[in-house]
């Protein structure tokens, strides 16, 4: 097993594990998703209109439930000074979290959505679309999530700074995400805000591990 | 992969506004153990973290010799250190064994003869239990086994006898001295109560 599935394993074990950061966003995804109809009322269409823009946002604020603890736990109990000696780079380790951030808490959003989706009277289509905006853009939610989490790992507080730092930068995707299945609601092709979308998270992917491996070295040293 | 020497030139550490030491030359062969002395406060971790490549020195520089040449690349010099800060670096929800597998895993090393290494440090009947239900010192005696599974040359220990009772004090002696024995290197921040180390450095 390579060093990398290591740190990504484990760090998905701990998820499940520690009171289950994946069944915390979960709860949280569904509650939002049940509230909102409950709030609008028995407005079919108002509901099928609000149901990309909520179901995206919903997912983001579900997601950063567990960011600030990306490298927060590693650092505070001093494993994060072992793995920074390990054979894995920095910008690795931060791919890894990044990885197991999605797997545990992006991934189980996106399988839950489509059910949520019957609450807002979303049509099939559409909700394969929200099915599939989810699915590329979540891996955005987490990479741009680990810039901030490891922005604030020395910081008592970090967690309340954390949403302020990157809920701004995540903005592009939940426009292309909502605005897909808004798309695919009024007929038109949702391919431009689906390619957007998948541009956008591609490269969070590829250059938020540097961003984020240059702030948690910069905690290090401190 | 074998340690020769380290050697330290001229280095100074400045954290915020105040200058923790300048000047601070020593030189470690491989199959010696250097105590790192001083008040509170007064830079024994930082070292520890200059030499492990954490922080980068004010001035000065840090040069390992190893069997492919001398280097003063932090990276490095990273790469041959084995790790026991003052915060053990477990997990509360993982068994000690689980542990044990991680790291060996992470450092890239042989997984098979752990449980031995548990027992080694007297942890054997502790194997399947969540650290979490851990004492201090037993947690201190699976970091050391972590530190001994990870095989690394160059030993940077951060008061290594703290929350050990005398028998994990002995067993971390032992291991220090076998350690060093095997030609590896020990910087120890400590008051060195058991007289292990050949040279000590007082900040």
């Amino acid at each position: 097993m390579s060093v990398f599935t290591t740190l990504l394993l484990r760090d998905m074990r701990l998820a499940g594990r520690s009171g289950g950061s994946a069944v915390l966003a979960l709860s949280f995804f569904a509650l939002v998703a049940t509230l909102v109809p409950l709030g609008v009322g028995a407005n079919l269409n108002l509901l099928s209109r609000v149901a990309g823009g909520v179901l995206w946002v919903g997912a983001v604020l579900a997601a950063l439930l567990s960011l600030d603890r990306l490298f927060q736990g590693d650092f505070e109990d001093g494993s994060l000074d072992v793995i920074a000696l390990s054979p894995l780079t920095l910008e690795l380790t931060a791919l890894a979290k990044i990885c197991a951030h999605w797997l545990s808490t992006g991934l189980p959003l996106t399988l839950l959505s489509p059910l949520l989706a019957l609450l807002f009277n979303l049509p099939g289509t559409a909700t394969g679309v929200l099915f599939i905006s989810l699915l590329i853009g979540t891996p955005a939610v987490s990479a741009i999530g680990a810039i901030g989490a490891s922005l604030t790992l020395s910081l008592k507080r970090g967690g309340l700074i954390l949403p302020l730092i990157i809920l701004p930068l995540l903005s592009p995707s939940v426009i292309f995400g909502a605005g897909a299945v808004s798309a695919a609601l009024d007929g038109l092709s949702p391919g431009s805000a689906l390619g957007l979308l998948a541009a956008f998270a591609t490269a969070s992917v590829l250059l938020s591990p540097f961003a984020a491996a240059a702030c948690v070295r910069l905690n290090l040293s401190s | 992969m074998m340690i020769s020497s380290l050697t330290a030139e001229k280095l100074a550490c400045v954290r915020g506004d105040r200058a923790l030491f300048d000047g601070l030359n020593f030189h470690v062969t491989a199959g010696q153990a250097l105590a790192v002395e001083g008040a509170n406060g007064a830079g024994k971790t930082s070292l520890l973290r200059l030499i492990a490549g954490f922080l980068a020195p004010a001035k000065g520089r840090i040069l390992v010799k190893t069997g492919q040449g001398e280097s003063d690349d932090a990276e490095e010099r990273g790469r041959l250190v084995g790790w026991l800060g003052h915060l053990d670096g477990l997990k509360p929800q993982m068994t000690a064994l689980e542990q044990l597998l991680f790291y060996a895993r992470l450092h890239a090393v042989a997984e098979a003869d752990l449980p031995a290494l548990l027992a080694e440090v007297g942890l054997a009947r502790q194997a399947e239990l969540p650290c979490r239900y851990l004492s201090a010192g037993q947690k201190r005696r699976l970091a050391l086994a972590r530190l001994l599974a990870s095989r690394r040359p160059l030993w940077l220990l951060d008061e290594p006898f703290a929350a050990l009772d005398a028998s994990g004090q002995n067993l971390m002696a032992l291991a220090m001295a076998s350690h060093c024995g095997e030609g590896g290197i020990v910087i120890a921040a400590t008051h060195d109560p058991l007289g292990l180390c050949n040279e000590s450095l007082k900040l």
